[in-house]
């Protein structure tokens, strides 16, 4: 499955990772709602580093859609939160 | 997963399609579609080659098959006459299987060449629609820029609408300045006429040389009044002044003269 990092690049994560990126995820979602902020800065590093970590980078020629995208590192949980709105990321 | 990542996911997909539905050329679409009709025309020209090639070859065999023929009838006939009956059965029998070959491939020629007329039909018909295509893509590319260029206009023409406030405020600057220029200028005359200003030039004068400039402009009027109205008055005075000018003169010229003879 492809990832995106926003501002990074794309990765290739193969499907057995993704138990793990599955429960950072939702631990970030969790954190978001509540509005954990600390929470929500320490999970989202954890979770693009898992990413880093075991998937493959793209070449940044490589035209492929992601499935999954995640939001830049140092985005902040009021930027993800409205990037999640109904507005979601390209206003209009 | 029905985290973070999913749902950004399907929000920028479904937003960078509207993105792209925005950014999505006309043009470049309809030159698109016509490289691809180009493409299929191609395709189909390239297959009425093929089929031509085919029946080419078919033909050549043909030639070949029936020259075959030919010769063994002729051997044939050789072998009749020199009462060979056994090799012209053969050669007959041969020729008869060739002639099934002939009957067959003319078969085949006969099935290729229509199959060649209705390719060739359907590649002039393409042709046709791609011509059709290029001249309404062009047409829809002019429009469209046509349309783009307005647009421009539209724009730029509320941008300058907007600067003309910046225009109109500029203008009002230079009109108090202009005034303000006036104004000073006014003082300046003022200042100058009164005598309170020494003018650089030396053209101005001070108001007691001004005042005498204007009674001795007035003097000047008054004499030239007088002067006038005796000439209209006196049109005869004048003629006589004239003739008695000359009989002056004459004596003076008499008096000259008795002054001569005195002295003689």
């Amino acid at each position: 499955m492809i990832v995106r990092i926003m501002g990074e690049g794309q990765w290739t994560v193969a499907d057995s990772h993704f138990a793990e990126l599955n429960k950072l995820d939702d631990e970030l979602l969790a954190e978001m709602e509540t509005g954990d902020r600390d929470g929500f800065r320490r999970t989202l590093c954890a979770l693009l580093d898992e990413v880093r970590r075991c998937g493959a980078p793209l070449a940044d020629d490589a035209l492929e859609p992601s499935e999954l995208i995640l939001p830049s590192p140092d985005a902040t949980l009021d930027e993800v939160r409205a990037m999640l709105s109904d507005n979601g990321l390209i206003p209009g | 997963m029905s985290g973070v990542m999913k749902r950004m996911g399907m929000i920028f997909r479904a937003k960078a399609n509207k993105a792209l539905d925005r950014a999505e050329d006309p043009r470049e679409t309809l030159d698109y579609s016509y490289q691809k009709q180009l493409e299929l025309l191609q395709k189909v020209r390239r297959g009425v080659a093929d089929v031509a090639t085919s029946r080419k070859r078919l033909e050549l065999q043909l030639n070949q098959l029936q020259s075959q023929s030919s010769k063994l009838e002729d051997q044939g006939r050789k072998a009749l006459a020199l009462g060979r009956e056994d090799l012209a059965r053969e050669a007959l029998s041969r020729r008869a299987a060739l002639q099934q070959q002939v009957t067959d491939l003319e078969t085949q020629h006969q099935t290729l060449q229509g199959e060649e007329e209705k390719l060739t039909l359907a590649a002039q018909r393409l042709q046709a629609k791609v011509d059709a295509f290029r001249t309404k893509k062009e047409t829809i590319k002019a429009t469209y820029t046509a349309a783009q260029a307005q647009t421009r206009i539209g724009e730029a023409f509320s941008g300058i609408s907007e600067e003309m406030g910046d225009v109109g405020l500029a203008i009002q600057r230079a009109e108090d300045k202009t005034a303000q220029l006036q104004a000073r200028a006014g003082a300046i005359d003022e200042l100058l006429a009164s005598g309170a200003l020494d003018d650089p030039t030396g053209m101005a004068k001070d108001d007691i040389a001004a005042e005498l400039d204007r009674i001795s402009g007035g003097t000047d009027v008054e004499l030239e009044l007088q002067r006038m109205k005796a000439e209209l008055a006196g049109g005869g005075t004048q003629q006589q002044a004239i003739e008695g000018g000359d009989g002056s003169a004459q004596d003076q010229a008499q008096g000259r003269t008795q002054h001569k003879f005195d002295k003689q």
